[in-house]
């Protein structure tokens, strides 16, 4: 099948502004990865072509971009998403809200930042056992969720309140917090809601799911920021346990397979 | 150029790197250099768990896992190591425990283990749980509780920084090279000790579980400076990938029952394996594969097979193996939520409705840089030490992985050995002085460097590294032989060459140059494939992952030993060897 690829170009070393670039792509498979698209072009077409990647199925989180206007990690968007006939257009473009460097790559630096904000990591200063410190089933099932993310940026570069405000820590930095606020084990949570409660801190978000459409992993996001901001009231939470957790025991017996 | 000065540098920032990075900080001025953002590293991809004997589920000896990881590098593994590997991989486990990493729990709330593939109780009696996890990611939550951890410490970060030179003065290591990809500018690393945490080279071959980034550049840079690579003959072919991309397909879809069918709809493992079948380990699996396709046996006549998960063919060979128990979609559904997502994206197929097309895929490097259990690099076949040189996890070799290694142990080996490069980097460095940098230490990478970005012959980088892609899979990959891997030599040889004379690069400025980085990292690879080639060819035994039609048997009396490759001035490999260390197990032959 034929596609058009159209991608949003900017080279810093030679152009003025950004512009939209179109190559015609022939024997292109349904089943083809964006990220395949991108690379025929930038291996046959036009080296100059820039973008990050690197595990190509979705694990690492460098290959987060606008495609057909939505937040999607090109190597987990399929050409049969977009183009249903024999031939048809895809649109790719730099996520928004992060300065755009070249082409497709953008500064991550502002995402890391608020990032790093959120104090980001375990906090618990009192001596560790001699073995783990104990935690029930339960109480690691109710912060799972966060623990899947990936820090791609999907989502903090879909929210309009993060659009409107790069001060805003955004989704993924409150993804991460929760992950910590909620674990039994960590004693730095309210150094976190603290952190949260400021001006650019949770309440920012305008609950408009954008966030939630975005995440290549399926993070319930804006659910984990709103256990957060009930926690920032004083509200006692306890968060939603995993789908993981919840389905139906089934035996025992696949805990044993090999990996 | 500019010129940074730190006690420590480490190249590399996957599990290995950031766990040395997280010791080396506590005691002297660290940096970390990588490529990527630190999160985007492969350890992230890893799935099923790490080993370690804590006992959590029954009763376990840190000497039963050393004795499983020896047996399962047939016997090429070093002894001590393996020791190292098992006893430090308790305290490793406990200790990412309590840097917060969320192992899922037992009913008591202890970190849960599972059984995995080749680990067994008291010597291959039984299988054991042993594998400590998170969910089936793993390797997931390990990149990111030591990126936290780094964070917390405060480690400073050169974030896609890509190192392109070990800076040698006098025989003695002193800094790296690296370009800042944001500006294409050179910097220097002046350091008293340097250490390597880069990684795999999938990408030597076609189809691969890799990462596009692991290209092997940390190897190929201590290479061209005057250092052995070890082992090098010796890579893993998975059996289980999705086919044409690679990606992983878990052991866990057989674990749960799931079989391996070829064109003629025969379950063909019965063939090779008659006893456990589709569960042999993953040379043989790989082998086995392999084989049916190029007797034509593939399905279509392609070169891929199925794997069948779907409940009526699982049941009905339980039924027939007289097993009582049975699978549904539910069960699928919550046992391989991950791979049902990957080949529902990749591939439109449900697993539950229809068997996974699959192939076997370049997975991991048992050889690498030769170090000691201390984690310093050592230069001959008297393990000489290189002082103030490191290297740990994929790209170095111990070794503790020998000729195949365990499923689990990747995971082990990072953390244990990366902690033991970070604990010994403070010591050294306390005593050591810097090595003077040479006059221009940037001079002859910038040479090279210059050269790529101004490219302007004919060939692409794409078509070069496809047609070495293909020369390693058809001679150097699963199935070797003589012929087959002198005519690889030759080829990559060939294609090295026009790699240097006909190299065409379209981007010529400073600024995420990534064309010209794609072409440094093939050139990464392509130094790479040649030992690869150079040391396989060489070795005339069947041993672990190298299995050679013209040499089927293991030769103990030969090649019980270590290859270590030479990089002459004149441009060619020579070969030397090294005794394996024996502790207490004696070489037999592997019977699963």
């Amino acid at each position: 099948m034929e596609v058009v690829l159209r991608v949003r170009r900017f080279n810093p070393e030679t152009d003025q502004k950004a512009y939209w670039a179109e190559y015609t792509l022939n024997d292109i498979r349904r089943t083809d990865r964006v990220l395949d698209l991108l690379h025929h072009v930038k291996w046959y077409i036009d080296g100059t072509l820039t973008l990050r990647r690197s595990c190509a199925h979705g694990i690492c989180g460098s290959d987060a971009m606008r495609i057909n206007g939505v937040n999607r990690l090109a190597c987990k968007a399929l050409v049969k998403d977009y183009v249903k006939g024999e031939r048809g257009k895809i649109e790719v473009a730099p996520i928004l809200g992060l300065p755009v460097i070249k082409d497709l790559i953008v500064d991550m630096e502002p995402f890391f930042d608020h990032y790093r904000e959120v104090m980001p990591y375990f906090i618990n200063d009192s001596p560790p056992p001699e073995k783990e410190r104990l935690q029930s089933q339960e109480e690691r099932a109710i912060f799972d969720e966060g623990t899947k993310c990936i820090l791609c940026a999907a989502c903090t570069t879909s929210c309009p309140s993060f659009w409107a405000n790069g001060t805003y820590v955004g989704p993924a930095a409150i993804v991460q917090a929760h992950r910590f606020i909620f674990d039994s084990r960590d004693t730095g949570g309210q150094e976190r809601l603290a952190i949260l409660s400021e001006n650019n801190g949770v309440w920012r978000c305008r609950t408009i799911y954008n966030c939630t459409s975005a995440c290549p992993r399926d993070i319930p996001v804006t659910q984990l920021i709103a256990d957060v901001k009930m926690a920032a009231t004083g509200v006692k939470v306890v968060p939603e346990p995993s789908p993981r957790f919840t389905a139906e025991k089934v035996g025992t017996e696949a805990e044993d397979a090999p990996r | 150029m500019q010129t940074h000065q730190f006690d420590a540098v480490i190249v590399g920032a996957g599990g290995a790197g950031l766990m040395a990075a997280l010791y080396a900080s506590r005691g002297v001025k660290t940096a970390v250099i990588s490529k990527l953002y630190p999160t985007r590293s492969h350890t992230g991809a890893a799935q099923g768990g790490i080993g370690a004997a804590l006992g959590n589920e029954e009763e376990d000896n840190p000497e039963w896992h050393a004795y499983d990881t020896v047996k399962g590098g047939d016997y090429l593994v070093d002894q001590d190591a393996a020791e190292i590997l098992a006893r430090e991989a308790i305290d490793a486990v406990y200790e990412l425990e309590h840097f917060g990493l969320p192992f899922d729990r037992t009913p008591e709330g202890k970190i849960a283990q599972r059984r995995f593939g080749g680990h067994t109780a008291e010597h291959g009696k039984r299988p054991i749980r042993r594998a400590c996890h998170a969910a089936d990611r793993t390797g997931h939550m390990i990149l990111q509780t030591l990126y936290q951890q780094c964070i917390k410490n405060k480690v400073e970060f050169f974030d896609e920084y890509h190192a392109v030179d070990l800076i040698m003065n006098d025989g003695k290591p002193a800094g790296i090279v690296a370009i800042n990809i944001a500006t294409g500018e050179l910097h220097v690393f002046h350091a008293k000790a340097i250490m390597f945490g880069t990684g795999g080279w999938g990408k030597v071959w076609s189809i691969t579980s890799n990462a596009y980034t692991l290209t092997g550049d940390g190897n190929s840079i201590c290479f061209r400076r005057g250092i052995p690579m070890e082992d090098m003959e010796f890579y893993q072919f998975h059996p289980t990938g999705i086919y044409r991309l690679g990606i992983l397909i878990t052991e866990g879809v057989r674990g749960e029952g799931g079989v391996l069918i070829n064109g003629k709809g025969e379950r063909f493992m019965t063939k090779y394996a008659p006893t456990i079948k589709d569960l042999a380990s993953r040379d043989v699996v790989s082998r086995a594969i392999y084989t049916e396709i190029q007797e034509g046996n593939g399905v279509g006549g392609e070169d891929y097979v199925y794997l069948d998960i779907t409940p009526k063919t699982v049941n009905k060979f339980l039924e027939e193996a007289g097993e009582s128990r049975r699978i549904d979609r539910d069960y699928i559904e919550s046992k391989l939520p991950d791979i049902l997502d990957f080949c529902r994206t990749y591939l439109g197929v449900d697993p539950v409705e229809e068997p996974m097309p699959v192939q076997p895929t370049a997975h991991y490097a048992m050889g690498g840089i030769p170090t000691n259990i201390h984690a310093e690099v050592v230069i001959d076949e008297k393990n000489t030490v290189m002082r103030g040189l490191y290297a740990a996890g994929e790209c170095a070799c111990v070794s503790v992985h020998g000729a195949n290694r365990l499923g689990t142990n990747s995971l082990v080996d990072l953390v244990v050995f990366g902690r033991r490069a970070g604990q010994n980097i403070v010591e050294y460095c306390k005593q050591a002085d810097f090595t003077p940098l040479p006059a221009n230490p940037t001079s002859e990478v910038e040479v090279e460097i210059e050269r790529l970005r101004n490219a302007n012959g004919n060939t692409r980088v794409a078509d070069l590294r496809i047609a070495m892609q293909k020369t390693m899979t058809d001679y150097v990959g699963i199935f070797r032989t003589g012929d087959g891997m002198q005519k690889a030599v030759d080829e990559v040889r060939a294609l090295k060459e026009k790699y240097r004379t006909d190299l065409k690069i379209d981007d010529r400025g400073k600024v995420f140059n990534h064309d010209m980085l794609e072409a440094w990292e093939l050139g990464s690879l392509l130094d790479l494939a040649e030992v690869t080639a150079v040391a396989a060819l060489e070795r005339t035994e069947s041993r672990g992952g190298h299995a050679r039609g013209d040499y089927e048997k293991r030769d103990d009396a030969n090649w019980l030993k270590h290859s270590l490759a030479h990089l002459q001035a004149d441009g060619n490999i020579t070969l030397t060897y090294k005794p394996v260390t024996i502790t207490k197990y004696e070489p037999k032959e592997r019977v699963y």
